[in-house]
Parts: structure tokens; C-alpha cells; sequence
């Protein structure tokens, strides 16, 4: 069985800054319980000779020559943004956050 | 913000143990950011060097910048690391608004160098060797600004405004092992260490390493251990710290605020603290997260760093010679004492004094000019010092009043000249007319002529009030505009009284 609990979900969500209600935090757990125990099963084919993947492709040192390309202009780069103050995206109060 | 009660430092000594550690990070000077071709610069317009991959949109895909791996390279190797034979970038997860990816590219488990170590050197001549953990790459964060509140801080703001110009910006983050048995030295070793980092980075050209502009930022972590116990206690990381004499007193701020709350029987809160430069104190900041919290996973988006042993050996070659000893050398070949010697180095004027003596001047003069005269019309003036003149005008400056053409008084004269593009000393000084009159013929005349308003100095020096000579040397020097050698002119006058 997975060590997935409720608080450690809500612990989760908190770091994701997302809120979630109590009912979404119990179907949650069971779900991401479910998803972890599956993947755990990856676990007991992989026997010690078998070294961790991270990139399936043989490939490394894969470099960009230091050179200015163009960026996007102010507009495309604000284009996005939720809200904006001159030429600057424009967010909360992170006073929460940040105690 | 209420004050914080501190604890005299000898007494938290007598009590406590200080351990230290280090974080250094080195932003560095490459044309382009870390993953992605927009420019590296400071102090341009908000949000004008983005991109996809630097704001985290859809379909931004990160490609290292091969610089960037070299000049980290470089600094693992000055710092004595070894280079890791086969590296990977990771993912630290956290959602804050510097980064809109809600990740920083960064490195976890796999440091690109590690295993070194640094010798520093105190006033008090102890060395101390600072064991290097690890030097990583990651990217720098975007630049808020808090607005509204009284403070322009964060505490009070009503709202944030985010430029991502510096986010994507390659840093190198240094980490060094614990520190322990700095005892009473601990706050000037916080000192030397960020130094002796800086003095590295600016010897080998990877950063522009002002730590006013934040290109060199220090995160100090400091805990105490009681006497007689073995386990570390719980420690702060104070942020912020940006200047070698913040580094020092943000250390021995939080010795002295530990151990007065360890003393009253309290306990310390691991958090992050921020250095407050203008009241010199440290406030809470948000607690510490446990590294589990960034939930740190491989990028996938980027393949591994394997750099060859023939690149690394490579590089190797290329390092300057080590600054500590340069320093030395240059130290002990000039004679200058350690405050002195310190005077030009955090001047950043090393290689120009260096320079200049080349082109003949004495250290002494060299070091005299550049720090003083110079650095004085430099900050007036408000550009860097090393571009009001050159070396060599400095070393004839100096030869010019070695042979008693100029006196000092002169010497600043002709110097505003040639900062002022008039030409080379020599070239000021025949322009302007500055030559000290040598010719004791018109010296010996305004002499006369000021014995005559001031009738009763020479029976004043005959009868051993040799002082009364100032006002007869101080008409002289008048009468020549100051271009006479005040010397020569005593010399005179006193000849004059002993006919």
C-alpha cells in the first residue's frame, strides 16, 4: 500500500497553492494512492543492474553557442499577462507566502 | 518590527560554539542567459530580453549556453573541485512569482563540481581552509518589485510587479561545508571568504562581480553550539547579504540574536532571515523548506553535461594565477602593508597599479594616485577610474615630481588636465605653464622683495625663531603662483638670514 494520506496531500496543495475542499482532498488521496501503488510495480522489475532513466535517449552535451538572438517585444512578452503596471506583469500581494 | 535582544558577543562566545556555512552566488557574464539567446544585461528596460523559454510559455524548450558551462567549469577548478565526469540539471519546484515556469532549472544531487577547498588568510595571519561542498549551475529569478505599503518592502506591499529581464540569467551557486571552530573569528571569516570568492571570479572573468549590483550574493547560515555539546544547533540562513562588511556584521548579528534567546532558555526557528543594510539587522522570513518540498526531479527537457577530461584539462590550463597568491607576490614586491594593499585590491584596481609600476612609477606613487586623486575624481565624476587616464600618464605624472619639475600641488593640476583630455602630463604641464620655478635667480628676488614688506623676519631668524621664515616662505609661493618648491625656498631664506 502507498504512504499517500490526506495530510500529506493537503501538505501538497499547499505548496501548489492550490485550494482544495475537503471531499476533492479525499477522492485525491485515493486517486493519487492508486497512481503511486501502479508505479511502485515498475520498482520490482527494476533490479539493482538497472540504472535510473532520466533520458531514453543516448544523447549528451547538447550546447548552444553564446549569441543574442531576438527576444520578443515588451508587448508579446505582457501579451499574456493577467494584469499588468507600465511594462511590468503585475501580481498579488505575496506577503502570505512569503511569512 | 520589534527589536531583537542581543547577547555581548565575547559573552556568546564564552558560551557557544558559532558554526558557519556559505552560500556565494555568482552571476555570470555571458552575452546570452542560461537556456535561452536573449542578452544577459543590466539595467535595460522591463521585459525587454524574453522569450518563451525564459518566461515558461507553451513550447519553450531550454538549450544550454556552452559559455556558461565553461566559465562554471573555470570557477570549480579555481576553487579546487573536482569536475564531475557526467552531470544532470534538475527541476526545484516552487510557485512564487520570480519564475513563471513555477520551477527553477537547477542542479540536485549531480553538481557539475565538488570536493574543494579555499585558504584564507585573517589580519590576525590564522589561515583558515573553507571546505568547498559543491559549486552548481542553476538560473536566476525575475526581479520583484513591492509596491504600495509604507516600506517598499514586502511586509505592508499591496501589490508586486515582476521583470523577468534577469530571469534565465546563469548563476553559479557555491555551498560550503560547515565551518566549525571560527570561534571569536567567525564574522571576519564570513568576510574573507565571500572576499577571496570574489577575488577568484574577477580574476577569471566570469562575472562582473560588483556586489553592489548583485552580480555576488551571500546567504549566510549561522548556528550555535553549546560548550561541551556535539550536536549542531538549529541554524538561520540570513539572505541578502550583498557587501563584504554586511557579510561580517549580518554574522555576528545573528551569533549575538541566538545566543541571547538560547540564554533566556528559548529555542531558534529554522527560517530565512533578510539582512536589513540600513539598520544592520535581520528580520524572519519565510520558514525553511525541507528540499523534499521542491519536489526536485531530472529536466527532462535537457540532456546530461559529460564534459570531456581533455576540455576540462583544457580549461585548467587557461586559470590565472590563483589571486590569493598574486596578492601575495604582489604584496610582498611592493612593500605594502596588508590595509594598503587591501585599499587597492577592493578599489579593483590591482591590474592598473600593476600597470603603472610596469611603466615605471614606484608602487607607492601608483597606489597613491590611483586610490587617492583618481578614485576621488572618479566618484565626482561618477565613471570608473580606470577610464579617467592612462597607466602610463600616471607613471609620468609620478616621474615628473621624482625630479622636482612638479610638486604635488602641481602634480593634481596637471592631472585635471589629462583627465581632462588635454594631453600627457608633460603635454599639461607645457599647455598650462606648470613647471616648478627652478631658477633660484627669481626666487631669490620674490625673496627680497618679501623680506622688504616684512622687515624684522631676518633678525627674527638670526635670533633662532626659525618659524618666522613660514610668512616669507608663505609670500614666496604667492608671488610664484605655488609653482616654487617650498623647500627650496626655506633653504633660500635661511641662507639669506646666515649672511
Amino acid at each position: 500500500m502507498s504512504e499517500i494520506s490526506t495530510d500529506l496531500v493537503r501538505h501538497l496543495a499547499g505548496l501548489a497553492r492550490i485550494d482544495l475542499s475537503e471531499a476533492e482532498l479525499e477522492s485525491l488521496t485515493g486517486e493519487l494512492a492508486k497512481i503511486v501503488d501502479s508505479i511502485a510495480k515498475v520498482s520490482e522489475v527494476a533490479t539493482p543492474d538497472v540504472v535510473a532513466t532520466s533520458h531514453p535517449i543516448p544523447l549528451q552535451n547538447v550546447f548552444r553557442d553564446d549569441e543574442v538572438r531576438p527576444s520578443l517585444t515588451v508587448e508579446q512578452a505582457l501579451s499574456g499577462a493577467p494584469e499588468r503596471e507600465g511594462d511590468r506583469f503585475k501580481v498579488a500581494a505575496i506577503l502570505d507566502e512569503e511569512q | 518590527m520589534a527589536k531583537d535582544k542581543l547577547l555581548d558577543f565575547d559573552k556568546a562566545l564564552e558560551l557557544f560554539e558559532p558554526v558557519l556555512g556559505f552560500e556565494v552566488h555568482v552571476e555570470l557574464n555571458t552575452k546570452t542567459k542560461m537556456f535561452c539567446g536573449c542578452a544577459n544585461a543590466f539595467g535595460e528596460g522591463a521585459n525587454t530580453n524574453t522569450c518563451p523559454t525564459c518566461l515558461g510559455l507553451p513550447g519553450g524548450l531550454p538549450q544550454v549556453n556552452r559559455k556558461a558551462i565553461e566559465s562554471s567549469i573555470r570557477l570549480g577548478l579555481a576553487l579546487g573541485c573536482e569536475i564531475a565526469e557526467n552531470c544532470r540539471f534538475a527541476r526545484k519546484n516552487y510557485f512564487y512569482p520570480d519564475t513563471s515556469k513555477n520551477f527553477q532549472t537547477s542542479q540536485y544531487d549531480e553538481p557539475i563540481a565538488f570536493d574543494g577547498s579555499l585558504t584564507l588568510e585573517l589580519e590576525s595571519g590564522r589561515e583558515v581552509t573553507v571546505l568547498i561542498e559543491r559549486a552548481h549551475m542553476e538560473e536566476d529569478a525575475g526581479k520583484l518589485t513591492h509596491m504600495g505599503g509604507a516600506t517598499g518592502r514586502i511586509q505592508g506591499a499591496d501589490y508586486s510587479l515582476v521583470d523577468f529581464n534577469r530571469g534565465g540569467v546563469p548563476l553559479v551557486e557555491i555551498v560550503t561545508k560547515i565551518i566549525e571552530g571560527a570561534e571569536a573569528d567567525a564574522p571576519e571569516i564570513g568576510r574573507a571568504y565571500v572576499s577571496a570568492v570574489r577575488d577568484i571570479v574577477r580574476a577569471l572573468g566570469v562575472s562582473n562581480a560588483r556586489m553592489e549590483e548583485g552580480n555576488i550574493r551571500c546567504d549566510a547560515n549561522v548556528s550555535l553550539r553549546r560548550r561541551g555539546e556535539t550536536k549542531l544547533g538549529t541554524r538561520t540562513e540570513t539572505k541578502n547579504v550583498n557587501s563584504l562588511r554586511s557579510v561580517e556584521r549580518a554574522v555576528r548579528y545573528e551569533i549575538q540574536r541566538q545566543a541571547a534567546i538560547l540564554e533566556a532558555g528559548g529555542s531558534i526557528t529554522q527560517e530565512t532571515r533578510h539582512w536589513h543594510e540600513d539598520s544592520g539587522t535581520t528580520s524572519a522570513g519565510r520558514p525553511k523548506s525541507d528540499a523534499d518540498d521542491y519536489r526536485y526531479f531530472p529536466e527532462p527537457d535537457l540532456v546530461p553535461v559529460a564534459p570531456s577530461r581533455d576540455w576540462v584539462e583544457e580549461l585548467r590550463a587557461s586559470l590565472p594565477e590563483p589571486p590569493a597568491e598574486r596578492n601575495a607576490r604582489l604584496r610582498d614586491a611592493w612593500g605594502f602593508t596588508k590595509l594598503e594593499f587591501q585599499d587597492v585590491v577592493n578599489g579593483e584596481l590591482l591590474d592598473i597599479v600593476e600597470q603603472t609600476v610596469a611603466a615605471g612609477a614606484s608602487p607607492a606613487d601608483a597606489r597613491k594616485w590611483w586610490t587617492g586623486e583618481l578614485t576621488r575624481i572618479a566618484n565626482a565624476q561618477g565613471v570608473g577610474v580606470a577610464t579617467l587616464v592612462a597607466p602610463t600618464d600616471v607613471a609620468q605624472l609620478s616621474a615628473l615630481v621624482a625630479s622636482g619639475d612638479l610638486t604635488d600641488r602641481l602634480a593634481r593640476q596637471a592631472l585635471e588636465g589629462v583627465v581632462a583630455g588635454e594631453g600627457s602630463p608633460a603635454e599639461v604641464v607645457e599647455k598650462r605653464g606648470l613647471k616648478v620655478v627652478s631658477d633660484d635667480g627669481a626666487l631669490i628676488a620674490a625673496i627680497d622683495e618679501a623680506l622688504a614688506a616684512q622687515p624684522d623676519v631676518l633678525e627674527k631668524i638670526k635670533d633662532g625663531k626659525v618659524q618666522a621664515a613660514g610668512a616669507v616662505i608663505g609670500a614666496v609661493m604667492k608671488a610664484m603662483k605655488g609653482q616654487a618648491d617650498a623647500a627650496r625656498v626655506r633653504e633660500l631664506v635661511l641662507e639669506r638670514a646666515a649672511q
